[in-house]
């Protein structure tokens, strides 16, 4: 017998959410949207117990969940960053804000660092081309990034963590 | 009923409302080629998503070509399958799918038998004129299947038999894009999804993206090694298939140059696992009998029905889905292991040799056997029962290997002790079979009467679930049947909700039972053969002069000079099994744990 773990809260808000959708496996993108929603992202061991409620293979749920692009597997840093690379950004230079972040956090787009504190993922347009290129972190804008600039803008995060 | 009237190449038809054009077509001799397509009528297996698009087809009237698989006939229709257009759009989408597929025809194990190669042949492919990207995926090599997703063309045919008939749910399309590929979940190997070895997968994949796990060198090596004694056992199922591939009408038997051949390889012995499979059901009827007698004597814990074990893909299917429920499984092992542990001990005595000094090849129409064969609890001291088990597509490869002439080859009998058998074991190939095989026994132990006619034809066909009642003197014991492991699914689910009304139960995981294994000659789709094959069997049960496994001289010898009874204890040692709970649970971690 193969045992994965989850807490107790977790699998009794996951139980909810089948529930709410009547456990009908029809219902398996609204409730992996539900799930993302409360527990921020979808690891093994929640496509496991949605499975089991669904009582639909996990295999099923995993190929939902590597479908749409909106799952994610992987958990979202405490500071989320976004790199528009809509048309204006792009021809700005938002590839190379793009890779200075990559070799900054160690990480490419779709991961999190290891300390948990960023994300790095890429967005198209974000309807500040005035200001481009544009790079988000959590709520926050930042406008005319450079390569440069990137490692001023991460100290600051860091500055408030310590 | 609704008809159509239509015309296909200039000829006029009428057909049924709701035909596809690919029916009608071929419902008047005219092929047109598919590759995802695959309909199994009796099986209720149908993969139709439509999706190569190598089956269009011009409609007159129609902007764009049409795909014959997904097309229903209309009124006044007039279909052409073959104009310069048709085939010019054919050619293109091969070449495409070609665009990525490795070009590894002369060195890969299905050639000669691949689909995609076939077609491309038809078509006159002489070049791929879209150079592009090409998948790189590890390759995975499962205990008992091999996938190399780098040949999946993706027609989905294993993912619909793995959730729709063998309600396995191993595979599924994951992904999207450039990126997709039928996998597992979680893109885990074989050996860690819910896979359950049945093999049935490779047995309608067109291409070689699914395919057997081959021992071929091994047994090459243990015949080659002059310090060892060679045992070939082979199955039932195995002699009514093998001669298709050397030009044999689908279902001969072809037991006797078998026999030649595997002793033209350079088997010391060759011996049958249908004694094994009458030594099985000597076990398994008098645990049924034994089982059965306390519960009619009001043991309200004794597992019944008894579900048959002789099936590697059903255990493990049970282990998997069903862990509560294993105390049902009959502990007898399977004809295979029998075999194996039998070799290596009385056998082995016989000689006057250590059990190492023995080298078990089994051949098998079946993938899961290879599984089976290497489960730890089936060795002594490391040392394997069977050590080797090859399928029988493999034994085909040896002898064309050896340049074995086999149409030419002499028939001959197997070696004794090992290698005598009964109409019983015969049988054990098909669906039904075992439990036929089991009752004709255990009805004779029961009643102390000898059987009446000893057909009982009530047990088969070709059904998927059946079930029939046996009258034993006055007690009648209810038995249910499936073949494939979706309909084994209904009856387990019953024995689950305790409203099972059977007292026992014969699963086999294939669809057909063992003829239609994981590891026999491919069937391409056609149901004929799987039918011949079965009733080769039947046939070769009607010839033996023997037909009840407790009537074999060689099994009452056995049990006389060594084992005792059955079910006694160096029966229990050697003959019989446990079981394990291999279900993937989420258990509660500690709740203090700092993620809350």
């Amino acid at each position: 017998m193969e045992t994965l773990c989850l807490s107790r809260s977790k699998i009794t808000k996951l139980h909810a959410i089948c529930e709410e959708y009547k456990n009908d496996p029809g219902e398996l993108i609204n409730v992996l949207h539900a799930a993302q929603g409360a527990l921020g992202y979808l690891p093994v061991e929640v496509q496991e117990v949605i499975a089991s409620r669904l009582h639909i293979p996990v295999s099923k749920v995993y190929g939902v969940v590597t479908f749409y692009s909106f799952f994610t597997m992987t958990p979202n840093g405490k500071y989320p960053i976004s790199v528009c690379l809509g048309t204006a950004c792009y021809v700005r230079g938002a590839e190379k804000v793009l890779e200075e972040l990559e070799r900054q956090l160690e990480i490419k787009v779709g991961e999190t660092t290891q300390d948990g504190l960023f994300s790095l993922d890429c967005i198209r347009c974000v309807g500040a081309c005035g200001l481009a290129p544009v790079v988000s972190i959590g709520g926050k804008v930042y406008g005319r990034v450079t390569p440069e600039k990137v490692k001023k803008i991460l100290s600051d995060y860091y500055f408030q963590e310590k | 009923m609704k008809t159509i009237k239509l015309v296909i190449n200039r000829k006029e038809l009428e057909v049924p409302a709701g035909t596809t054009i690919l029916e009608a077509a071929k419902s008047i001799g005219i092929r047109i080629p598919t590759l995802c397509h695959m309909k199994l009528e009796d099986l209720h297996y149908e993969n139709n998503p439509g999706s190569c698009r190598i089956c269009v087809v011009e409609v007159e009237g129609r902007r764009n070509l049409a795909p014959a698989c997904k097309t229903e006939c209309a009124e006044g229709l007039v279909v052409k399958t073959y104009t310069p257009r048709v085939m010019n759009a054919r050619r293109v989408i091969m070449e495409l799918i070609l665009s990525n597929h490795p070009f590894e025809c002369l060195t890969c194990s299905k050639n000669g038998y691949c689909e995609l190669q076939a077609i491309a042949h038809d078509l006159g492919v002489r070049e791929v004129r879209y150079p592009g990207e090409q998948s790189v995926f590890p390759i995975d090599r499962g205990p008992s299947v091999v996938r190399n997703r780098n040949k999946c063309i993706m027609c989905r045919r294993c993912e619909t038999m793995c959730n729709s008939i063998q309600t396995v749910g191993a595979l599924t399309a994951v992904n999207r894009g450039f990126r997709a590929a039928v996998s597992t979940a979680f893109e885990k190997d074989m050996k860690g999804s819910t896979c359950s070895y049945c093999g049935q997968c490779v047995s309608i994949c067109p291409v070689n993206a699914l395919s057997g796990r081959s021992n071929q060198q091994e047994v090459l090596d243990a015949l080659d090694n002059p310090d060892k004694i060679t045992i070939a056992q082979t199955a039932p199922a195995v002699r009514v298939a093998l001669g298709r591939d050397f030009g044999f009408e689908p279902g001969a038997p072809v037991t006797g140059k078998m026999v030649s051949a595997l002793r033209s390889l350079g088997f010391d012995y060759v011996f049958d696992t249908d004694f094994a499979a009458d030594l099985t059901i000597m076990e398994e009827g008098t645990e049924l009998l034994q089982r059965l007698t306390r519960y009619l004597h009001g043991e309200k814990k004794e597992k019944i029905p008894l579900m048959t074990s002789c099936c590697p893909g059903w255990v493990s299917f049970v282990e998997q889905h069903y862990p509560e429920l294993t105390g049902n499984l009959s502990t007898a092992k399977s004809p295979q292991q029998m075999f194996g542990a039998i070799a290596k001990s009385y056998f082995a005595r016989m000689l006057g040799v250590e059990r190492e000094k023995i080298v078990v090849v089994s051949i098998m129409p079946c993938l899961a056997k290879k599984y089976e064969a290497g489960r730890p609890e089936f060795s002594v001291n490391g040392n394997p029962d069977v050590d080797i088990s090859i399928y029988t597509r493999e034994l085909t490869r040896l002898i064309r290997y050896a340049n074995i002439n086999f149409e030419e080859l002499p028939d001959s009998d197997f070696d004794r002790p090992l290698g005598e058998s009964t109409g019983a074991a015969v049988i054990f190939g098909t669906t039904g079979g075992v439990i036929e095989a089991a009752c004709r026994t255990a009805y004779e132990l029961y009643t102390k009467k000898p059987l009446g006619p000893v057909d009982i034809e009530a047990l088969r066909g070709m059904e998927g679930i059946r079930s029939a009642t046996i009258d034993f003197d006055g007690l009648p014991v209810r038995i249910g049947i499936a073949h494939g492991l979706g309909n084994a699914r209904k009856l387990i689910e019953e024995v689950k909700n305790g409203t099972s009304p059977y007292h026992a139960i014969e699963i086999m995981a294939c669809p057909g039972g063992c003829i239609g294994g994981g590891g026999q000659p491919f069937h391409h789709g056609n149901m004929e053969t799987l039918r011949r094959r079965a009733s080769s069997l039947y046939r070769a049960d009607k010839e033996k002069s023997i037909r009840k496994s407790h009537e074999n001289p060689y099994i009452i010898r056995l049990y006389k000079d060594y084992l005792g009874e059955p079910c006694g204890p160096l029966s229990h040692q050697l003959l019989h099994t446990h079981y394990f709970d291999r279900k993937k649970t989420v258990g509660i971690s500690d709740e203090t744990n700092k993620e809350d």
